[in-house]
């Protein structure tokens, strides 16, 4: 694979110089706080490459937290009177900078959701083709990054265009795709690494991959009899504690559920698409009232059989989670789901 | 605080093994720093898991709403208080519960702590007045005091106000604290500086109701967000709509709010959702001379009216 050698005194100019074809976004974080999220990245703005998995994950960029799908008028005097009419949206190139590779590699699970076969969401796919992920590999992996059991990892380029690894002075960059190529080009990026580069990159990987200290099975899951795992009797004990907000969803890369509303104000009306979430009760409440998805045990129940168990039977490609440990570390009352996966890996149901 | 864990599982283990109780609500060892995890124990077997230590925050009188069983619950002084509004107002019985109570010194701040290093926080210790804080590559001692929670900070009722088993001596409450501190300097500022406050509080809110659900006041069966026939609030993070939330939520706390700090707590933005509801205390104090959760034969401040009620502020 190509790599280019970005010297850090040219870091700065070149993101500069590809403000002329591209938007940045990058990650950022809030003054005195340790909350971080990835934000347009406007003049004079550099991405905080500091920041190992931001606080929220980047799946905003492609999926925002509410947006305008249709509008409408409800305004009888008009000809298009209650006619939704297609939104004017803005797909012009941008760049993701500094994503770290299993958030990447988030994009390509939550897309067999939103491109398939027989439907293609346009608001999530001409977001996401919109963008040009120029990935940061991460070097030093924090104590709750569990991707390579979840088949990406610190360096995987599965999700992305372009990887950087960073050295003392330089950012390496992989090149992966052409839209990678073409980005580095328009940066003004051009310094093919010298020999001995792939070894390089290839020892800071090992390196990398031998820091990880988390680590989820869930090998004996596919196996597993559906109703034996929903019926199992850890569920009690395993949802106990949690509190049902939406933190653990909403700060997932891979949770891609969502509501449609429709808003009016006067006259002029929006049909917006706005995260949801399995741990809410509103989110499978009937319009009759009833509420198949009651109570607190089986909203915990179906996060985690979706994510673990529904999705690999499913799809038969692992499970829908990238392993960035963002619901474990902003969980309100420590739900952690490498213990439940495991819970969930050795159970044997009562003969 | 360390050496409490003895005497909560005795005595746990002693209501569970004699049938007093069904189950016992306390915490257990979390599997990150600076977090536990509400735990129950329906066995003798399983006492041996709860723990105790200033990373027990969270509020476990929430853990008790509308439950039917007979149950003894871990209580340090704030917990000990919503136990009691959840009496009053109906949430539970006084019957129901064994309260084993935990003369309390407060609780860490893990948002300040968190903020305060740059790279990763792998380990956290107790010794005494002293927290330990351990990454890959540094480690440094930190004074207890000046990390509390904010509402600990301030806290006068640390001992639990009703309890039938004790696990320590009472402590000392703290005498020289301004409980009032924050509101004020929110109270002396502009409109415009007022809006310009909390529009940057809530600024990073995404609305996934921790704080809310963290609160054991919050148990309507059908919070006014959720309402769908009709809704009343937009779902996506319009400011509008978020701002409804958390004002209307504040005035629902009134003469209630024990300021246990569950809700800053739980948040993951790390928003101090404690500016609305503390303003709320203050005026039902000095209005009322109103505390919420001091007692079960008291009927709380919005639900009683007396004649010489202060009535000049309505204007
Ligand atoms: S698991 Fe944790 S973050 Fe998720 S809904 Fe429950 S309490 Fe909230
Ligand atoms: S389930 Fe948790 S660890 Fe897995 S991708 Fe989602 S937030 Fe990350
Ligand atoms: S509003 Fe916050 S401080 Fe007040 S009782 Fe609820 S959780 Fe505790
Ligand atoms: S917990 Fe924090 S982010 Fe979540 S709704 Fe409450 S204030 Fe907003």
């Amino acid at each position: 694979m190509k790599v280019i050698k970005i010297d850090k005194k040219d870091w700065a100019g070149g993101l500069e110089r590809s403000r002329n074809t591209y938007k940045l976004i990058g990650p950022v974080k809030e003054k005195d706080k340790d909350i971080s999220s990835f934000k347009p990245l406007g003049k004079d703005m550099l991405p905080d490459l500091d920041v190992m998995a931001t606080s929220v994950s980047p799946k905003s960029i492609v999926f925002p937290q509410e947006e305008v799908m249709l509008t409408y008028t409800t305004d009888e005097s008009k000809e298009d009177c209650n006619l939704f009419k297609s939104h004017d949206k803005d797909y012009s190139p941008r760049a993701v900078i500094g994503i770290r590779p299993f958030d990447a590699a988030a994009f390509l699970l939550v897309k067999k959701n939103f491109d398939t076969p027989d439907y293609r969401d346009p608001y999530w796919c001409d977001a996401y083709e919109a963008c040009t992920f120029i990935g940061l590999a991460i070097n030093n992996p924090d104590s709750l990054d569990f991707s390579p059991s979840t088949k990406t990892g610190p360096f995987d380029t599965s999700g992305l265009d372009v990887l950087l690894v960073e050295t003392e002075d330089s950012y390496l960059a992989q090149v992966v795709t052409e839209k990678g190529e073409a980005y580095l080009n328009a940066a003004g990026w051009e310094n093919e690494a010298g020999n001995g580069v792939d070894k390089q990159i290839g020892d800071m990987k090992k390196a990398a991959e031998t820091k990880i200290t988390s680590s989820i099975s869930y090998d004996k899951i596919k196996s597993k009899e559906i109703l034996d795992l929903y019926n199992a009797d850890f569920w009690d004990q395993a949802s106990f504690a949690c509190i049902n907000c939406g933190t653990c969803t909403y700060v997932c890369p891979t949770c891609w559920c969502f509501d449609i509303q429709d808003e009016t104000r006067g006259k002029k009306g929006i049909r917006t698409k706005a995260w949801d979430s399995c741990m809410f009760p509103l989110f499978t409440i009937h319009t009759t009232g009833h509420n198949p998805r009651g109570t607190k045990l089986q909203r915990v129940r179906q996060r985690f059989m979706h994510k673990l168990k529904y999705f690999m039977d499913k799809y038969d490609d692992g499970i829908m989670c990238v392993g960035c440990g963002r619901c474990i570390r902003s969980c309100p009352v420590n739900i952690d789901i490498r213990s439940i996966c495991e819970t969930m890996n050795n159970y044997e149901p009562a003969k | 605080m360390l050496g409490y864990i003895d005497k909560i599982r005795g005595i746990s283990e002693k209501l569970l093994t004699e049938e007093k109780v069904d189950m016992v609500i306390g915490f257990k060892k979390g599997t990150i720093p600076m977090m536990n995890e509400p735990f129950v124990a329906r066995n003798a077997s399983e006492v041996k898991d709860f723990v105790w230590d200033s990373n027990c925050g969270i509020n476990l009188a929430n853990y008790l709403t509308d439950r039917k069983e007979t149950i003894g619950i871990i209580a340090k002084g704030c917990d000990s208080r919503s136990i009691v509004n959840h009496i009053i107002e109906n949430k539970i019985t006084r019957e129901q519960l064994i309260i084993i109570g935990v003369p309390c010194k407060g609780m860490i701040d893990h948002h300040e702590i968190s903020s305060m290093f740059d790279t990763e926080i792998t380990e956290v210790t107790e010794n005494g007045s002293d927290i330990i804080v351990k990454g890959t590559d540094f480690e440094e001692t930190l004074k207890k005091d000046s990390f509390l929670q904010k509402n600990c900070k301030v806290c006068v009722h640390r001992n639990p106000v009703i309890h039938d088993e004790l696990v320590a001596d009472m402590v000392d409450e703290q005498k020289d604290v301004d409980r009032f501190e924050e509101v004020n300097k929110i109270e002396v500022m502009s409109q415009e500086e007022k809006w310009n406050y909390f529009n940057d509080l809530l600024s990073p809110c995404i609305r996934c109701y921790a704080c809310r659900n963290a609160c054991p006041l919050c148990f309507c069966p059908t919070c006014f967000v959720d309402e769908s026939k009709p809704q009343w609030v937009g779902k996506g993070p319009d400011p509008v709509d978020t701002r409804t939330f958390h004002f209307l939520r504040a005035y629902h706390m009134v003469g209630r709010c024990t300021d246990c700090g569950s809700c800053v707590r739980a948040c993951p933005m790390g928003i101090d959702v404690r500016a609305f509801t503390k303003k709320s205390e203050k005026d039902c104090f000095e209005l009322y001379g109103w505390e919420a959760g001091l007692s079960i034969d008291k009927r709380p401040a919005l639900e009683t009216f007396k004649q010489n009620d202060p009535e000049d502020f309505i204007k």
